[in-house]
């Protein structure tokens, strides 16, 4: 009786939502696959009439143009492999040095917006404004054309003091030439390295025992800077010897050259993120609510103290996340360099784009390599992310 | 009998002009030091900028180029077209303002733009007279507005509903062929600001709506559904726009049937469009997070259906939670759409590198990008000032 009235007022399937949503996910999954499966035909059928089939192995002959930057030898006789290789390392050379200085200036703007002093917060509010309308491309191109190209000619050159020559060439600074020491040197480094390392966990394994909290990222930096000083010191040949760049006829010569595109992209990206991690310093700041600072002024800490125990971790954990993605945006956005002619990983593809008419193959390692990028970037942040959160009971 | 001594009135702090100095610039020696530090750069940094300005900076590329970084190639005798949507655009924002923004005295200030316009830039003669029309019109549309507001109210609506299609219609032109009344104009004579506006509306307009799908993918219990979702998003942002933009010239082409074309302005939009759509789901996405369970909850009780609880409650809610969110992705878009350039379009910054291309005007890039950046400045402030009286409208974190 029971079994009978079930299957009498049972839902027919075509309402039964359960089987709904199966049949809904099937038929969208079905026309997903259809419409891969007919862009992936006509791009077959394409590519057979231009004559190329889908490969990779191209990219193991030799590819015959020149590029200005690279971190090791190469020339036109190198591999379009090598040749991309090189631009993936001027884009690294890049992102770091971008991620380095809008970090710093970042978090000085960030300070700034909250200054009491009118002036300092004014300006700060300013530039984030000046620098959030405006648009990046436009921003890097300024750098270029309007700043850098238009620096003196070799045989004007600007000197700045601490021997920086400015020419629209570049601009030379100077820079250490390793000395027959110098593999020594290295080696006491990585001593230095070592000691410090020790030092910090000494200093963690001592601060878990007692409570008390030393400083324990300076104390591990000065460790190993006290052995990379007593190392020069001490060894008989000094590892590094100073080169100041000179003008040599029409071009620059000795020290290190930082080339025009380089400068304009690397302070383009520099001044354009700062101004978002400024924000994203300032909230973070902000977030941290005034109690805690007058809880522990109250129990007797001073204001560094407070700022560095109190404040600083609390702000840390609101601020990483943003952090992160502002990186990540420096990195993609990085490939703007195409607009100022610096080889990076994105412009090198495009030139051997253009050299053997391979776009599918060109266009899907890019967008890898930046993938690769922003999935180890996002993975490093959550692991750091994990680390640093509220251990709640 | 004990007499209450009347209590001492507050301590009034006078707030006069040393005191306030004394509190906010010199609170220190060092806060000293940094008052007289920044409004030494201060000074340093716009004397400057005057001085190149006025007296260094040679303003006639901008003048002579006026109508290239408008239009661009955009033939002069068709437009009357532009000038005519752009007249429609304005007298529906009068309205809008008469109707909607509750008499506020700056929406007068704001019609005005386009007369203050006229006289600020370097404009001819011809487009000089459009633009007091313009002025004109959207006062006329405001003073029609303040008339009759709850007539107008659903003509309004109307008037923006079409707006998008009137404005592609008449710029790409009422025929197909090249001859007859409004002609066809090719999209590559699209250039300059008028390029650039419609790519960001376009855009806009196209990667909204799949924007919210995508969010309600990924926040949907269907796992194929969510997967999908999911990996686009991630896929799209984990890229640079521009490879996107390369992929859309370079490769659409390919994804399509052979002997189908698309127009290069077109596969611009599609890929302004796609990227665009991952950053908008995930905003929204945050708005739909942000709504509590109860909701739901109430909704089915109430006997909604899935699809009605989502169209009306959940989504208005979410949306307008992040509108701020969103705008400030539209005004990223506005901006990222001058990468078309880098792809071989005549935007502002295509017009700008044609124009410095010009024997007469080498080593003016100055000039032309600090011009282009002021545009570019100019609106993207604007959107962002308009989208937080929006806010205040709408009561955002308020309510």
């Amino acid at each position: 009786m029971q079994l009978e009235r079930k299957r009498e007022t049972a839902i027919p399937f075509w309402r039964d939502e359960r089987i709904l949503k199966i049949l809904g996910q099937i038929v969208f999954a079905l026309l997903v696959l259809i419409v891969g499966a007919l862009i992936y035909q006509n791009m077959q059928a394409g590519l057979a009439k231009q004559g190329i089939s889908l490969s990779y192995s191209f990219l193991n002959g030799v590819s015959g143009f020149d590029l200005a930057e690279s971190a090791f030898p190469y020339d036109r006789n190198s591999t379009y492999w090598q040749a991309f290789l090189a631009g993936l390392l001027n884009t690294l050379s890049v992102g770091v040095a971008g991620i380095v200085f809008s970090t710093i200036l970042g978090v000085i703007l960030g300070v700034a917006r909250l200054s009491t002093n009118f002036i300092v917060n004014r300006l700060a509010t300013f530039y984030l404004e000046l620098i959030r309308n405006l648009s990046l491309l436009v921003f890097l191109i300024f750098w270029y054309l309007g700043v850098f190209l238009k620096l003196p000619r070799v045989k004007d050159a600007v000197v700045w003091p601490g021997d920086i020559i400015l020419t629209n060439r570049g601009v030379g600074i100077p820079w250490g030439i390793p000395t027959a020491s110098f593999p020594t040197f290295r080696l006491i480094l990585l001593g230095g390295l070592i000691v410090a390392i020790i030092v910090f966990f000494a200093l963690r394994a001592y601060s878990k025992r007692t409570g008390r909290a030393p400083l324990t990222l300076l104390w591990s930096l000065l460790a190993f800077a006290f052995v990379a000083v007593a190392g020069w010191f001490l060894l008989p040949v000094k590892p590094l010897t100073l080169d100041l760049t000179f003008v040599k006829g029409l071009n620059l010569s000795g020290g290190k050259i930082l080339s025009p595109e380089f400068l304009a992209l690397t302070s383009g990206l520099v001044l354009y993120t700062a101004a978002f991690i400024g924000e994203v310093v300032r909230a973070g700041i902000q977030s941290v609510s005034k109690g805690q600072v007058e809880a522990s002024r109250a129990l007797g800490l001073n204001s560094f103290q407070t700022l560095r125990l109190i404040v600083f971790p609390q702000a840390l954990r609101v601020i990483i996340p943003p952090l992160t993605s502002q990186y990540l945006n420096l990195v993609k956005n990085s490939s703007l360099a195409i607009a100022v002619g610096y080889p990076d990983v994105f412009y090198v593809s495009n030139t051997i784009l253009n050299q053997t008419g391979r776009a599918v193959e060109m266009i899907s390692l890019v967008m890898l390599t930046y993938l690769m990028f922003s999935l180890l970037t996002s993975v490093l942040m959550n692991w750091y992310n994990q680390r640093i959160k509220l251990v709640e009971r | 009998m004990a007499t209450i001594e009347p209590a001492l009135p507050p301590v009034t702090e006078r707030s006069n002009i040393l005191r306030w100095a004394r509190k906010n610039l010199f609170g220190s020696w060092y806060d000293s030091l940094l008052t007289i530090l920044g409004a030494w750069f201060m000074y340093w940094a716009l004397s400057s900028l005057a001085r190149w300005v006025i007296t260094t900076a040679e303003w006639e590329v901008v003048a002579v180029n006026m109508r290239l970084f408008m239009i661009g190639q955009y033939p002069l005798e068709q437009a009357w077209r532009l000038w005519l949507w752009l007249g429609f655009l304005v007298f529906l924002v009068g309205n809008s303002l008469a109707i909607w923004g509750k008499g506020s005295r700056y929406s007068v200030a704001l019609l005005l733009f386009p007369a203050v316009l006229a006289f600020a830039f370097p404009f001819g003669d011809e487009p000089r007279k459009w633009l007091l029309i313009l002025a004109v019109t959207g006062l006329i549309g405001w003073g029609i507005g303040r008339a009759r507001p709850e007539v107008l109210k659903r003509s309004v609506i109307a008037g923006w509903v079409i707006s998008l299609p009137v404005i592609i219609l008449l710029t790409r032109g009422l025929s197909a062929s090249e001859t007859g009344f409004a002609p066809f104009v090719k999209t590559n004579l699209w250039g300059g600001l008028l390029l650039t506006f419609l790519l960001t509306v376009v855009g806009i307009m196209f990667s909204f709506p799949i924007g919210v799908l995508l969010a309600l993918g990924r926040r949907s219990v269907l796992p194929i559904v969510r997967w999908f979702s999911v990996a686009y998003i991630e896929l799209v942002r984990g890229v640079p726009l521009i490879s996107i933009l390369f992929m859309a010239q370079l490769m659409l082409p390919l994804f399509l049937p052979e002997g189908w074309t698309v127009d290069r302005v077109v596969r611009a939009m599609v890929g302004i469009t796609l990227f665009s759509a991952a950053y908008l789901a995930e905003n929204v996405r945050g708005g739909l997070q942000a709504i509590p369970k109860g909701q739901f909850e109430a909704a089915e009780a109430l006997g909604l259906s899935g699809a009605q609880t989502m169209i009306f409650i959940i989504l208005p809610q979410a949306l307008r939670l992040v509108i701020p969110i969103l705008v400030g992705q539209f005004i990223a878009l506005f901006k990222d759409t001058s990468l078309v350039a880098i792809v071989g379009l005549f935007d502002l910054v295509g017009i700008a590198q044609t124009v410095l291309a010009q024997p007469e005007f080498l080593g003016l890039q100055r000039e032309v990008y600090a011009f282009i950046s002021l545009i570019f400045w100019v609106l993207s402030y604007g959107m962002s000032y308009l989208s937080q009286q929006l806010e205040v409208r709408l009561g955002v974190g308020i309510r």
